[in-house]
């Protein structure tokens, strides 16, 4: 076993050696690895409010579960480069930019609470799957809404143009609810139509709800309710066209996977995480952990 | 720069659906927040210049108010705010009970906000006219009325013409703000298929080929009623 794994190292070096002798500290063929070995610096697209995901704290510093991976995947970058110096500069992105500066090469890595679908495959690339959601409506506890079908002649917010809008807007009409839909720029406003009585429940992300529900003012007063009405796998964007630099990112966060790295790093955000937001891991995350761990 | 461009998208359903009904949001806020804001805007004119300082109070406070917070705080201070000055049962109904709540709030905020800009276009018009035209209308007898009505305003709104198109103009692009409080007008319907296509740069496209479009028409429109209230003789005659 000794002398093979032994031999194999040989082979490779040799093979690395020999038809790609500058692979090592080097960019290789991924465009967007070149441009961070010429500028010297990773820019990472983060979001403002995606909490526990990634968030600006006290300090106005971004922080949070997808940019402590995005710190390994800068790491791992530095290792493949060789050269420890690659400063990384935080960019703010919003649900409507992440795109545009993905595609023009402000950013080489979005970092926030981002869902992986084939529609969005068209524009940009994604690494492994790092959380899962999916639709819920968060309610008052005395509002007597105990799922979906009870918003009967009942008032919803949702946020603009998100995947919550969507499935909502789809089950309400397929079950003929006649639920009366007002829409909202963000969730801190929605959250506010809430709290002032304009809505009886708000749709989104689980996550996101149990986020605000930890940050609003009488949380004891909110519960989230209802079935998972779709599914949302989170996942970090990195732009199209380079499967290099999307090799490496889906490396480190494979390592961070079977090393079992990646389940300190939920722990520190989710339980209960510096908002008190106390998502246990769920068993489906778990597996998909297990199952996007590569090998080597 | 790295991106897949697809055009089709602006003319598949349901985005194409989502783009017609967009712009007819943004017409309709536009013209009802400008119905009101001509409307408001034209009294609080006429009582700025009036000679009473009572109404010139009211009118210069309103301006003064209106004019110096930020639309967007305004938009944000009616929808939110307001309803919780009411009495309870008051304000649940703004919040649950009024027709169409962000539609109505953000005619009525585009529009008081509008007002104090064109309170200020017609009484800047209303006092180029000068004061000879005003001294020699007062000799004859006429009253401050009077004056008003048959000197001032109708020499005033003809050569306020040109600023008022601009206001007109900016009451379309203002209206892009009532998306922050729900409204789903052009922006708004922009966004959305961004959202659900990242096909941005297409939808946003659009978007300002339809707004220079809408801003076109304005422009031509308001030559049209400046050559149909011209009278030979006076100032602006000639342009």
């Amino acid at each position: 076993m000794k002398r093979f794994s032994l031999t194999s190292v040989l082979l490779a070096s040799a093979l690395a050696l020999g038809v790609t002798t500058t692979a090592y500290a080097d960019a290789g063929d991924s465009p967007v690895l070149k441009r961070i070995q010429d500028k010297k610096v990773v820019n990472i697209g983060h979001r403002e409010t995606s909490i526990p995901f990634s968030y600006m704290d006290s300090n106005g510093k971004p922080v949070g579960y997808s940019i402590d991976i995005c710190m390994k995947i800068v790491e791992g970058i530095r290792n493949e480069l060789g050269n420890q110096d690659i400063a990384v500069k935080f960019v703010p992105v919003t649900g409507q930019t992440r795109i545009a500066l993905m595609a023009n090469g402000t950013i080489d890595l979005e970092c926030g609470s981002t869902t992986n679908n084939l529609t969005r495959q068209k524009q940009v690339s994604y690494l492994p799957t790092t959380f899962i959601t999916g639709t819920k409506i968060a309610t008052r506890k005395n509002s007597g809404i105990k799922n979906v079908n009870d918003l009967k002649g009942k008032t919803l917010g949702v946020s603009t143009g998100t995947t919550n809008e969507k499935v909502l807007k789809a089950y309400i009409e397929k079950n003929k609810l006649d639920t009366k839909i007002t829409q909202f720029k963000d969730h801190s406003q929605g959250w506010l139509a809430i709290e002032t009585g304009r809505i009886d429940a708000y749709g989104s992300d689980d996550v996101l709800l149990y986020g605000l529900i930890s940050k609003s003012k009488n949380s004891n007063d909110y519960t989230v309710v209802g079935q998972f009405l779709s599914f949302d796998p989170y996942a970090i964007m990195v732009p199209r066209n380079d499967s290099t630099f999307q090799r490496l990112g889906t490396s480190v966060i494979a390592n961070l996977m079977s090393s079992g790295e990646i389940d300190g790093i939920y722990k520190k955000w989710f339980e209960p995480g510096p908002t008190d937001i106390n998502m246990p891991m769920s068993e489906t995350l778990k597996m998909a952990f297990k199952i996007q761990a590569l090998p080597n | 720069m790295n991106y897949n461009w697809d055009w089709s998208v602006l003319i598949s359903e349901p985005y194409l659906g989502w783009i017609v009904s967009g712009l007819g949001w943004t017409i309709v806020v536009s013209l009802l927040a400008w119905v009101l804001a001509f409307t408001l805007g034209s009294t609080l004119g006429i009582m700025r210049t009036s000679s009473s300082s009572l109404l010139n109070g009211i009118a210069t406070t309103y301006v003064e108010i209106f004019r110096n917070i930020p639309l967007l705080v305004q938009f944000f201070l009616w929808y939110f705010v307001f309803p919780e000055l009411l009495p309870d049962d008051a304000g649940m109904w703004v919040k649950r009970e009024l027709p169409m709540p962000e539609f109505t709030t953000a005619v009525i905020a585009l529009g008081l906000y509008t007002a104090s800009r064109v309170c200020e276009q017609v009484r800047s018009g209303i006092e180029s006219v000068g004061v000879g035209q005003v001294g020699a209308a007062r000799a004859l007898g006429l009253t401050e009325w009077q004056t008003m009505r048959y000197i001032l305003v109708p020499v005033a709104y003809r050569r306020v013409i040109p600023p008022l198109t601009s206001e007109f103009l900016t009451i379309f692009k203002n209206s892009s703000l009532a998306l922050t409080i729900g409204v789903i007008e052009l922006t708004a319907v922009t966004r959305q298929i961004e959202e659900y296509t990242f096909q941005g740069f297409e939808a946003f496209t659009a978007a300002t080929i339809i707004y220079s479009l809408i801003t076109f028409f304005v422009m031509w429109l308001m030559k049209k009623i400046e050559a149909r209230s011209r009278v030979h003789g006076m100032i602006g005659s000639g342009g």
